[in-house]
């Protein structure tokens, strides 16, 4: 049965002023709720990449894609969530840490391959990369300690193996000279 | 060559063919206005931005050409929203050429200073903020190619003063424009032709669905030839009417909310629905978990987005119209669908609109009288202009079209206002046309200062206000569905034929059916715009009507007493 999941998309967009606004104004008038949004540059000038998280059910992700073509500058889109692909998400968190607390503070971090990137006298600030439930588990640690800040950068995402997600429009569907109009 | 970044704009829509455009000047868009004396392109000036982007509208509609309309910043552009939005959801290309203030004004609340690109972002097919002369002419070019290419639709190219008033080095580039980002749905897969054939010759009730698309993609000739072919009963949506010849046997005239009770039980009695550029909107639907139980349904549309909008469809194929008719018609079988089209036939006999001009004349002036007479005098080959409401349903109940591009009316956005400013538009896209603008006397008065745009810039057109009294379409659904509370409904309108005189044109006022024929004849005589005001019955409804959100076959059919009854 068709039913709504999580799903992840990236879409390379060019790297215009205003198209994130045309993205995320899509997603506003279609009632798409967006749950993690990231963008940033690529190895290609000129193109950014996005990653999008959204519920969505295999209609409604059709639909989406489909949209997201409709946007000028938008140079591919792709639907990651049946596809094996590496998703990492970035967490700079503030941990209240007494001189005495420190020591657990840090071996709880050695566990969950995350660093401390600041120590003051009284606090200090754990950097963690990984999927989402890490994140949580190491926040669910770090809470009795006192949390005062937390950040995330949301979630980036990429296929596995040398397959790549190319840049160019899907072929076939390049841009043609219009019929005549009538 | 050196060129104004203003010259370069009427460089630019020369070259992409405009002979007219549609404007009114203001600040920020004086260097244009100023550099339009040089070119040759025809400039009517309007009395509301609104009508010019309707003009526009209009102009496309009945050209199949790109519409221009032209604004200044901040009140200016914003008078157009209505009309941008109006074209987006009937997929009319026009292109939107707005000023904008300086570009170091940006972002400071300058004088008429408007986002206009933020404003219009979802009401356009795409938009530029252009803020140097040497963009102009790249953006105005993919603006047109944009706005009349795969879904056509409206496009607005907002250029700042300064990038107006700068010098440019121009030199036309021909060649196509490079949109990387851009497509164009490719030709069907010849594995989905087959099984489109498959499900179509498998059919025992199929039923054609037509769209706005039969028009835009230019398929009405391809259209008949595989109806005819596959002996396939055509349904038309308001948008699709022309499209498909109304006095073709295999017509069965417009679907939906106020089609014929035949039209949507063949449709809820269908195994097989072909919908050819139409995109299932509530008003033909009624109610999607009861809508055609029986049917497969095959989608043919140029826009991926509309597959499974509304409608779960069994094979979806994203392509243009015309050409998928084409590559389909070599290998569809001739069918013969006897039962299937007297089933049809005799749904019709059961309740099919009698010959109203049978009726006797008992004295009352009935619109859709008046739509039926319009239709036999103009012999059906008048360029119909409707604007939103009751006259707009009987004119697509009663005026029956034959020809594409003949009928043109806000369907999506449902825009009061729209007739007579399109009509001005369609009368410069087909000079040899008769055009008639049809609207209620609430609608009539959204727009009707255009009328100054008629008497100035010596348009000949047909005006037919249907005058109710009423903003009666609204009253209807009060009668039918508040109790009869005619909140804010009833309405006094000036003498509209005064009104027609004090602007220097002609009119006059028809309230008997005897005096229909004479008005028209009147009207087609006088070189300048006439005005007709039908003075019709006051509280008469529009039916059948499916309520909102009712199984489509669930109508409120003709009460007996009616002129128009089935008896």
């Amino acid at each position: 049965m068709d039913r709504a999941i999580s799903r992840t998309f990236i879409a390379y967009v060019e790297d215009k002023p205003g198209v994130l606004n045309r993205v995320v104004s899509l997603f506003r008038r279609r009632g798409y709720n967006i749950e993690s949004l990231t963008v940033g540059r690529t190895h290609e000038p000129g193109v950014s990449r996005l990653t999008m998280i959204t519920t969505a059910d295999e209609d409604t992700a059709r639909r989406l894609e489909a949209n997201l073509y409709k946007l000028v500058n938008v140079l591919r889109v792709r639907d990651l969530t049946a596809i094996p692909s590496v998703s990492r998400d970035l967490a700079l968190i503030k941990v209240k840490a007494s001189a005495a607390e420190r020591a657990e503070i840090l071996e709880i971090t050695k566990v969950f391959r995350a660093r401390v990137v600041d120590i003051a006298t009284d606090a200090l600030i754990v950097e963690i990369t990984g999927e989402q439930d890490k994140i949580d588990g190491l926040v669910a640690l770090l809470k009795p300690f006192g949390i005062l800040e937390m950040v995330n950068s949301g979630m980036v995402a990429m296929t596995r193996s040398a397959e790549a997600a190319p840049v160019e429009p899907p072929s076939g569907t390049r841009p043609q000279r219009a019929s005549s109009a009538a | 060559m050196q060129r104004t970044g203003a010259q370069v704009i009427w460089e630019v829509l020369a070259r992409e063919g405009v002979e007219v455009c549609f404007g009114y000047p203001g600040g920020a868009i004086m260097p244009a206005y100023d550099a339009l004396l040089e070119y040759e392109v025809r400039h009517v000036l309007v009395r509301h931005e609104q009508g010019a982007a309707h003009m526009a509208d209009g102009y496309a509609r009945a050209s199949g050409k790109v519409g221009v309309a032209v604004a200044t910043s901040g009140p200016g552009a914003l008078n157009l929203v209505t009309g941008i939005a109006t074209a987006m959801m009937d997929s009319s290309p026009i292109v939107c050429v707005t000023g904008q203030v300086a570009a170091s004004l940006l972002g400071t609340d300058g004088f008429q200073e408007t986002d206009l690109t933020g404003v219009t972002l979802p009401i356009t097919k795409h938009n530029y903020l252009v803020t140097t002369a040497d963009e102009i002419a790249p953006a105005l070019r993919e603006a047109f190619y944009i706005a009349r290419s795969g879904r056509p639709g409206p496009v607005v190219v907002d250029i700042t003063k300064d990038a107006q008033q700068a010098s440019t080095d121009f030199e036309w580039d021909d060649r196509p424009v490079e949109l990387p980002g851009y497509r164009v749905p490719t030709p069907v897969l010849p594995a989905t032709l087959t099984r489109a054939l498959e499900l179509i010759h498998g059919a025992k009730r199929p039923v054609i669905l037509a769209g706005h698309g039969v028009i835009e993609s230019g398929a009405s000739a391809e259209l008949v030839r595989f109806a005819e072919t596959a002996q396939i009963p055509v349904a038309i949506t308001l948008l699709g009417l022309s499209g498909f010849p109304a006095s073709h046997p295999l017509s069965l005239g417009m679907m939906g909310m106020h089609g014929e009770a035949w039209v949507n039980t063949a449709i809820q009695e269908a195994d097989l629905l072909l919908a050819f550029g139409m995109r299932f909107d509530d008003r033909v639907t009624g109610k999607l978990a009861t809508y055609a139980p029986h049917a497969r349904k095959i989608h043919i549309d140029i826009d991926a987005s509309e597959i499974n909008k509304n409608v779960k469809v069994d094979l979806p194929i994203v392509s243009d119209l015309r050409q998928t008719l084409l590559a389909l018609q070599p290998q569809l079988e001739r069918q013969e669908r006897g039962e299937w089209l007297a089933r049809i036939a005799s749904l019709k006999g059961e309740t099919a609109v009698r010959d109203i001009q049978a009726l006797p004349d008992d004295g009352h002036l009935y619109a859709a009288h008046v739509m039926h007479d319009l239709w036999r005098l103009t012999e059906g080959k008048a360029l119909v202009v409707t604007d939103v409401g009751q006259h707009q349903m009987w004119e697509a109940q009663y005026y029956k079209h034959d020809y594409p591009r003949k009928l043109l009316t806000s369907g999506g956005l449902g825009t009061m206002g729209f007739a007579l400013p399109a009509a001005i538009g369609a009368r410069f896209a087909q000079p040899q046309d008769e055009v008639w603008a049809i609207a209620g006397d609430g609608g009539f008065q959204m727009t009707a200062a255009e009328l100054a745009t008629c008497a100035q810039e010596q348009i000949k057109i047909n005006i037919a206000v249907i005058n109710n009294g009423y903003l009666g379409m609204v009253r209807q659904w009060q009668e039918f569905f508040y109790d009869r509370r005619y909140s804010a409904t009833p309405m006094k309108s000036p003498d509209f034929v005064k009104l027609a005189e004090a602007h220097g044109l002609q009119g006059t006022v028809v309230t008997r059916r005897d005096q229909v024929a004479a008005a028209v004849e009147a009207a087609r005589k006088e070189p300048g715009t006439f005005l007709v005001e039908f003075r019709v019955e006051k509280e008469d409804s529009v039916y059948p009507m499916v309520p909102a959100g009712a199984d489509l076959d669930k109508m409120i059919r003709r009460p007996h007493r009616s002129p128009t009854s089935e008896v």
